[in-house]
């Protein structure tokens, strides 16, 4: 088991392109539906506690899964397979390939990889609304908490606070009327 | 004394960005061009824009990417060995992630505890159309000149993305392409036509 966990985030960290948010499509088809370690909503879940805790966003979803499956130790093989991959190829262009970035074929490998990476985003975001059992309000909640971040510019963490805030609040009003 | 200085100052820089770097990797940008270039000058301005691009174009999270690099070149400038310099990037990325992976272990704890009490699943069940609004608006704000080529200076580089983005989504949504399939044949694709165009 804990090979196994090492092995798969070692593949989600080798083929994460662009970021933390590339990491998603990845884990949904390993760690969901391939492995069926995590459910679709457990994963959503999981997000929004990696978005509000510190540090780097692939690396704190890797370790809530390895806990999940097999406490701190589960954690540590998870963390580690996640970013041994990148560790090794940083170390190896600072040792051998500062040039690297000037390479025209390089530069046009990343022309085609970068545009696919926001689809392979795109997907799962889709999946896993629906898996969720979204309604039309749930579905405009998320359209008015994609055009805060994207067009007014709110950061994603303050969006979460406040929602829990207000969750909260709603849950106390609730619990004493009934 | 001056060297073992670095060691810790190294890994206090990073033990610090790893705990107030919120908001993903881009967020964690700025924590670190500020602390590692302006403070410690361990780096320069330039060098600090080369591992950026260089974090973006390489596999992995682009603050452990650059945490690795900054090691590295930080024990290196310091006029140490390589195989130190080696040491040095295994530092930082350790101490970068410290912090998150204290904070998320217990938080993790007091999840698999109380994800059932109502409270926290009207909590989660509140977060889940927040969660799904700020992968959207990742999606939107990716979709910009400089992933997709701009629209007024390269036609053809736009038109070319916007028709990978569009297949990419349609195989991994109707066919359930596996996504890692998708990113080495758009890169086998990129790779081989935008070097073979006549220029």
């Amino acid at each position: 088991m804990l090979l196994a966990l090492f092995t798969t985030f070692f593949k989600i960290g080798l083929f994460t392109i662009g970021g933390g948010y590339a990491m998603i499509p990845l884990i949904e088809r390993e760690v969901v539906e391939r492995k069926g370690w995590i459910s679709k909503e457990e994963f959503l879940n999981l997000m929004a506690i990696a978005q509000s805790a510190p540090g780097v966003f692939a690396v704190n979803i890797s370790i809530f899964i390895g806990y999940r499956m097999r406490k701190t130790v589960g954690s540590i093989f998870c963390a580690t397979g996640t970013v041994l991959p990148s560790i090794i190829i940083i170390l190896a262009i600072a040792m051998f390939a500062g040039n690297y970035r000037e390479n025209p074929v390089v530069e046009n490998v990343f022309k085609g990889i970068r545009p696919a990476v926001i689809a392979l985003i795109l997907t799962p975001t889709i999946r896993l609304a629906s898996g969720a059992g979204f309604d039309h309000w749930t579905w405009l909640a998320a359209l008015v908490v994609a055009m805060l971040i994207w067009r007014v510019g709110i950061s994603p963490i303050w969006i979460i606070f406040v929602t829990i805030v207000c969750a909260v609040l709603f849950y106390i009003i609730k619990f004493r009327r009934e | 004394m001056g060297a073992a200085l670095i060691w810790f100052k190294l890994f206090w820089s990073f033990f610090k960005i790893g705990l107030f770097g919120f908001g993903g990797g881009y967020g964690m940008i700025s924590l670190i061009q500020n602390e590692v270039v302006e403070k410690q000058a361990w780096i320069s301005n330039s060098e600090f824009t080369d591992i950026v691009a260089v974090s973006q174009m390489t596999p992995g999270p682009i603050g452990i990417n650059s945490a690795t690099y900054v090691g590295f070149k930080a024990i290196e400038n310091a006029g140490m060995t390589r195989t130190q310099a080696v040491l040095g990037s295994l530092l930082a990325s350790f101490s970068v992630m410290l912090p998150s992976f204290i904070i998320m272990l217990l938080i993790s704890a007091f999840f698999m505890r109380y994800q059932n009490h109502p409270s926290v699943r009207t909590v989660l069940a509140w977060l889940r159309p927040v969660v799904v609004g700020m992968l959207a608006a990742a999606v939107l704000l990716l979709l910009n000149e400089e992933n997709l080529g701009s629209f007024k200076t390269d036609k053809l580089q736009f038109y070319v993305s916007i028709a990978l983005f569009a297949s990419a989504f349609a195989v991994t949504y109707v066919w359930r392409v596996n996504p890692i399939k998708v990113i080495l044949l758009s890169g086998l694709f990129g790779g081989l036509f935008y070097s073979l165009l006549p220029a």
